[in-house]
């Protein structure tokens, strides 16, 4: 992975650029010292290390308005961080560059349960915000599994997911209003605590824009009522097959479960190890469907759910009939990572998105390629919306497994968009796809996209090297290659 | 090329009616060269949305029509853009499934012609376009929330894709949040792809009679408040519920919050039950069956009862719904203004007579920058006159033209129609 090549000049200024920074941000909000700055050397995508040039840590709107207007003027790269918790990179330093942390930015501003939603600043935890709502009987819905830690900055950074998102959506989905700062220092407010834009939906492109266009200093979420009942179904499958064809039946009969996730034979066995969440071992495939809404709804469902899945050839099926019983089934799967990580000194975990029909298919190459590079692989998936998990297992003390592991995952990342699918769901491009993204969109796609970031950022001084495979300057992507005399279609009536 | 294009009208006016996305491109490119601005048209049944656009050459898409894919247990259609609305949802239909956001049908609203039925003359790229969504909208999401990837050519005469075919995916910049609500004013769409969703088995619809707008507001909070996934929540003052063609509603005499829960069979009566009993101080009684609730809110999504009154100028507001009674106390005094209440106060439909700026000054300072106000039926010399779309603040006005710029650097499509052009 190569990363832009850190710019002398920049680094030449160090000691100015951190006593411009400290007049900014006064008394310990900025970092120096090389021990101080190696705990921001990596996010949730270990493999990739990196300590940034100078670390930040402002805590005012206003001071992230003079860092970037101080970086914008004086050619300093920046790169935002929330929780740390990206798995693709996203937070990953630059040599030559400023690391923004916005962890100081934990407060809850206001709830505002009439109009149904929270204001909060982007250092305050997904699960945080739904702590702070719970109280009335409402949550926030995204949650990824990071929850606990993750913020709701990256999230709106990386537009992320969760088990839920099928039925309730991804961040996108779920913020109503930002307040963000642009590179000049320029702070804007997008939405608010209204549905929709009055002009272009600039809030909708800032999320997921993976900290390239701006930074956010303030979130509006939508909360909801919380579901008045779950209850989850444990299926397993003899092959993977009949659980994908069960899934798509579901579907199919007009049922959109809040959750539905499906493991493979070695995720079973190893969560099963782990939690002993009371997973059968002699299944195939796993499907955890779980139902969540008004009470009679989720009864009523859960037996239309039992008998599509005994049509379907399960091998075995149970109904939880409790709560407690209902996480028991989850456990293992909300553990599948460190089960992983128990059985595999390392694990790199995937994120592709592919047409549902094709699971079978690629699970099948997916084994292939397996045997090919070496690795083992373990598959959970949100089989409600296609989303893969791969998780390859490999020992970095090995040499050269690292890599093994990396060309194994872009495999079969191109296998996803191969049979119609995505290089990532909720995981984002980061660092990691970076270099992937021409097998999704040619160069044109990726001009177009560029374009939008010349217009936030012209400079590309905001987390560069994440994203897209090349940087391109942004006149040479305003220059128009059309001029008189020389159209295409000489034959088109002249206007 | 031969016969990719008419020549329509006598004063030069000129009509292009691409073929095919090759041929799309070209003319856009022709038009980028030249510096010849385009109207962008679907079917042109929202043509009187937005600012009015006097331009001699117009792209009509209208053969950019059809399914390209759809596999409904994928909850994915692929369609060219200009593939009628109706046709699409006919094809949905028979799979019991819907584009959830409720596409509305201002037909009707817009010049009066009868739209034909849910979605009649409209396309599935305008609708996508223009980010128009119905009563569905704060429980289901926008058509922006529904809008899963495009094939477009840009205001740069080049073909370009975003998004994907799959319901999650956040591979690079979620440019279809981007398409929608930019009015053709970014980009011309070719073929677009959309999350489909299984139909409610069942709906049934919850009224309560008499309540004054603070307390109808007050009512839907509530409900939207309890755990029973309501997907609708309208208030109609007196005179506007007599103009429902549900006679239950009509027949009342008096104003009526409507309340709409949908899903299988014995979900939907549980709730109803709950929430009348929860709703009893209220006076929550009288429900609506499936036939009639279809008809009451198609009402509600088409802004049905503001189509008989044709001179009034009509805002649709978006603002935070506990706002709704402050804001319409001070918009209707001393103003001959009628309103309706949507997504539980969240959007009010405003429309004023006997102002002349429509209204445009009262609304906008009431909102106070809390919403956003847009003008959807007016004069064309009033829609050139005051703003149309709310005025961005300052900032936010540059980064738009900024954004607009580096898709249509020389002002090709649709320029005018959200915001004067510039220069």
């Amino acid at each position: 992975m190569r990363m832009p090549e850190p710019d002398a000049g920049v680094l030449a200024r160090r000691a100015e650029i951190a006593a411009a920074l400290r007049r900014i941000v006064p008394g310990e909000g900025v970092i120096a010292d090389a021990d101080e700055l190696r705990a921001y050397e990596s996010d949730g995508l270990t493999a990739y290390r990196q300590a940034p040039m100078l670390a930040v840590l402002p805590e005012t709107v206003d001071q992230v308005s003079r860092i970037l207007r101080y970086c914008h003027d004086h050619r300093v790269k920046i790169v935002p961080r929330g929780a740390g918790t990206s798995l693709s990179g996203g937070a990953l330093p630059l040599a030559d560059g400023v690391l923004l942390g916005m962890g100081k930015f934990n407060r809850i501003l206001e709830l505002d349960f009439a109009n149904r939603c929270a204001v909060v600043q982007p250092g305050v935890t997904n699960l945080g915000i739904s702590n702070a709502v719970a109280h009335a009987g409402f949550y926030y819905a995204p949650d990824p599994s990071s929850q606990i830690a993750c913020t709701i900055g990256g999230n709106v950074a990386e537009n992320s997911g969760g088990v839920h998102c099928l039925k309730y959506g991804l961040t996108t989905n779920n913020v109503l209003g930002l307040e963000m700062v642009l590179i000049d220092g320029t702070v804007l407010r997008l939405g608010g605590k209204a549905l929709d834009a009055g002009g272009y939906d600039l809030l909708g492109v800032m999320i997921g824009s993976e900290g390239l266009l701006g930074v956010v200093t303030e979130v509006t979420v939508r909360i909801l009522r919380r579901p008045a009942a779950a209850r989850a179904l444990l299926i397993g499958f003899p092959s993977n097959e009949s659980a994908g064809d069960c899934v798509a039946a579901i579907i199919a009969a007009g049922i959109i479960p809040g959750g539905m996730e499906m493991m493979d034979k070695p995720a079973i066995a190893a969560a099963e190890a782990f939690v002993k969440a009371g997973y059968p071992l002699d299944v195939e495939a796993l499907l955890i469907v779980e139902l969540d809404g008004p009470q009679a709804e989720c009864d009523h469902l859960i037996e239309r759910v039992r008998e599509i899945a005994t049509a379907h050839g399960a091998s075995s099926l149970r109904a939880s009939r409790s709560e407690e019983e209902r996480l028991a089934f989850w456990a293992g799967r909300k553990a599948a990572f460190p089960a992983v990580g128990r059985i595999s000194p390392d694990y790199y975990c995937m994120d592709g998105t592919i047409p549902r029909a094709r699971l079978p298919e690629v699970l099948a190459r997916m084994r292939e390629m397996s045997v090919r590079y070496g690795l083992r692989v373990a598959n959970v998936f949100h089989a409600g919306d296609g989303n893969l998990h791969p998780l390859i297992l490999y020992d970095a003390n090995e040499p050269g497994e690292l890599e093994r592991a990396e060309a194994f995952g872009a495999d079969i990342l191109r296998l996803c968009v191969e049979v119609g699918g995505v290089l990532t769901g909720e995981h984002g491009v980061g660092v990691e796809k970076r270099d992937l993204m021409p097998a999704m969109f040619d160069e044109t796609d990726l001009a177009h996209q560029q374009r939008l970031k010349c217009a936030f950022d012209p400079d590309g001084l905001l987390n560069p090297g994440k994203v897209f495979p090349q940087l391109h300057r942004c006149a040479e992507l305003g220059r128009m290659h059309i001029h008189r005399g020389a159209l295409p279609h000489p034959e088109l009536p002249r206007f | 090329m031969q016969g990719a294009f008419d020549e329509a009208g006598e004063r030069g006016l000129t009509e292009f009616l691409p073929g095919d996305e090759g041929e799309l491109r070209d003319i856009v490119a022709a038009a980028a060269g030249e510096r010849q601005p385009l109207e962008v048209i679907g079917a042109g049944s929202k043509r009187a949305l937005g600012r009015p656009l006097q331009l001699p050459h117009s792209l009509v898409l209208s053969r950019f029509s059809g399914i390209v894919a759809y596999e409904p247990s994928e909850l994915v259609l692929t369609a060219k853009a200009a593939t009628p609305l109706a046709l699409l949802e006919a094809a949905l239909g028979e799979n019991n499934q819907m584009l959830a956001f409720e596409p509305p049908a201002w037909g009707r609203l817009l010049d009066g012609a009868d739209s034909g039925g849910a979605g009649g003359g409209q396309t599935v790229g305008g609708i996508l376009a223009c980010n128009l969504s119905g009563p569905r909208r704060f429980k289901a999401g926008a058509a922006r929330d529904h809008f899963l990837g495009f094939r477009a050519v840009s205001g740069r005469g080049e073909v370009f894709k975003a998004g994907g075919k799959v319901v999650k995916n956040v591979t690079g910049y979620d440019l279809c949040k981007l398409m929608a609500g930019s009015y053709g004013t970014l980009a011309v769409l070719s073929e677009v792809t959309v999350k489909v969703l299984p139909r409610p088995e069942k709906t049934r619809t919850v009224l309560i009679f008499g309540p004054d707008a603070e307390r109808a507001v007050a009512a839907m909070t509530a409900a939207l408040a309890a755990p029973h996934e309501v997907s609708g929540a309208a208030y109609l003052p007196a005179g506007l519920a007599r103009r429902s063609a549900v006679s239950y509603v009509a027949a009342g005499g008096t104003s009526v919050v409507a309340l709409r829960l949908e899903g299988p069979a014995p979900s939907v009566l549980a709730r109803a039950s709950a929430l009348r009993g929860e709703l009893a101080e209220f006076g929550a009684g009288e429900e609506l069956h499936g036939r009639n609730s279809a008809v009451f809110w198609r009402e509600i999504a088409d802004a049905a009862p503001f189509a008989i009154d044709g001179k009034r100028a009509l805002w649709r507001v978006s603002l935070p719904p506990a706002l709704a009674p402050a804001l319409l106390r001070q918009v209707t005094a001393g103003s001959d203004v009628e309103y309706l209440l949507d997504w539980g106060g969240g959007l009010a439909w405003l429309a004023v007579a006997g102002a002349a700026d429509g209204g445009a000054g009262a609304i906008r300072a009431a909102l106070a920058g809390r919403g956003h106000a847009t003008l959807i039926r007016a004069p064309a010399a009033l829609r050139l006159a005051v703003a149309v779309f709310e005025p961005p603040a300052p900032g936010l006005a540059a980064l738009t033209a900024r954004v607009k710029a580096g898709f249509d650097p020389y002002g090709v499509l649709n320029p005018g129609r959200m915001y004067p052009p510039q220069g």
